[in-house]
């Protein structure tokens, strides 16, 4: 990334961009779910909120970056561990939230 | 009814998103960049992984600072959102007293956060001060550069100075905006000022007061100019707040990598708490 001197003070690494375009990804994915099947409306959830889909997206980026932040803190690496919960949390949230 | 499909509103919203990617995420990003990697200096930067993380999570400094910047937080909430709704419930609605308040209380927000920090510095000294001299001379020791609780109750008295205005401003435009008939059918309903208050007043405020414990908590949390002035973070570390502590590991010792992965642990939480106020505070209004 050094060759490209106009993004090197940005210090870019292959794992930082790949992280903000999943994030990126994330947001295009979430407006073709809503495009093909549209439903994306406020709905009650288990927590007493009213949540629409980017509502659960939101919480689930949210929360997982709490759930990694908490293994750092309190175990350490490798980070498998807070992988899945991160990934089990998520679907919870967008299945009864 | 056919809804007419229009999709070049969008482009409306074109200018926001650049200086919002310019001002906002493009530094963020750059954040996130520095946080996994070690530098020193020149643009040269190696990978460190999730270390700085492990670092400032696991370190003492870090809790501690959090701790204080937590309990600042909290008692500056507790003392100006009500000491605000209160004066903002006492003010005049009509008459030539209204501007004579609104300005007075609009005076403290109109000064620099470094000039705060250095009036209240020259204010509170023990020696030619004028509240530190009548402190002591109370028969009260005082001396905010010495002392861990009067460095404390300093800081907190200036932000309650500086913003308290911005909840009572906010309130009492909150205030002003209810109809006088919801007045008028208390009135016939015999209701006591303390029903007015609480069946009429508190639900109307609910939204500005939202906007003002948003806006409290977030400058609260971010406090650094007016407590950098003050105190510079001592006596000791007593008054290192989160963002002072940032600013040491950032710039005092230029290490890039750990102040990055605390700015990012920092602004999480902030994210977080906003979140958390504004959905508890919005939960009733969907229904």
């Amino acid at each position: 990334m050094e060759n490209a001197a106009f993004l090197s003070w940005m210090a870019w690494t292959w794992p930082t961009a790949a992280f903000f375009l999943f994030i990126f990804l994330c947001l295009v994915g979430m407006s073709v779910w809503e495009y093909y099947s549209p439903g994306g409306t406020p709905r009650h959830g288990i927590l007493g909120l009213d949540t629409t889909r980017g509502d659960r997206l939101f919480i689930s980026l949210l929360g997982s970056a709490f759930i990694f932040l908490a293994w750092l803190g309190l175990v350490g690496t490798p980070l498998w561990g807070p992988l899945a919960i991160a990934l089990v949390y998520a679907f919870a949230v967008f299945k009864w939230v | 009814m056919n809804k007419t499909v229009n999709q070049k509103a969008w482009f409306f919203v074109l200018p926001v998103v650049l200086l919002v990617a310019f001002n906002a995420i493009i530094p963020l990003m750059t954040v996130v960049n520095f946080s996994v990697q070690e530098t020193f200096g020149d643009n040269m930067f190696f990978w460190a992984g999730v270390r700085w993380f492990e670092q400032v999570l696991q370190s003492e400094r870090f809790h501690a600072a959090l701790g204080r910047q937590i309990l600042f937080t909290a008692i500056v909430l507790l003392i100006e959102i009500p000491l605000g709704l209160a004066i903002a419930l006492t003010m005049p609605r009509k008459g030539p007293w209204v501007s004579v308040c609104l300005v007075l209380m609009a005076l403290p927000l109109l000064i620099p956060w470094n000039v705060v920090g250095a009036m209240w510095n020259i204010f509170a000294l023990p020696d030619i001060g004028l509240l530190g001299r009548l402190i002591n001379g109370l028969g009260i020791e005082y001396n905010y550069t010495r002392q861990i609780f009067s460095a404390w109750f300093t800081m907190v008295l200036m932000d309650v100075w500086h913003w308290t205005s911005l909840v009572v401003l906010l309130c009492y435009a909150g205030l002003v905006s209810i109809p006088d008939a919801y007045y008028q059918a208390a009135k016939v309903d015999g209701a006591r000022p303390w029903a007015v208050f609480r069946y009429i007043q508190l639900p109307k405020l609910k939204y500005v007061l939202t906007i003002a414990i948003l806006l409290r908590f977030m400058d609260s949390f971010m406090i650094y100019t007016e407590a950098v002035v003050l105190t510079g973070g001592g006596p000791g570390n007593a008054t290192t707040f989160l963002s002072i502590d940032l600013q040491k590991i950032a710039l005092g010792q230029f290490d890039l990598g750990p102040a990055g992965a605390m700015s990012i642990i920092y602004f999480l939480i902030i994210l977080f708490f906003s979140w958390l106020f504004y959905t508890l505070m919005m939960k009733d209004e969907a229904r």
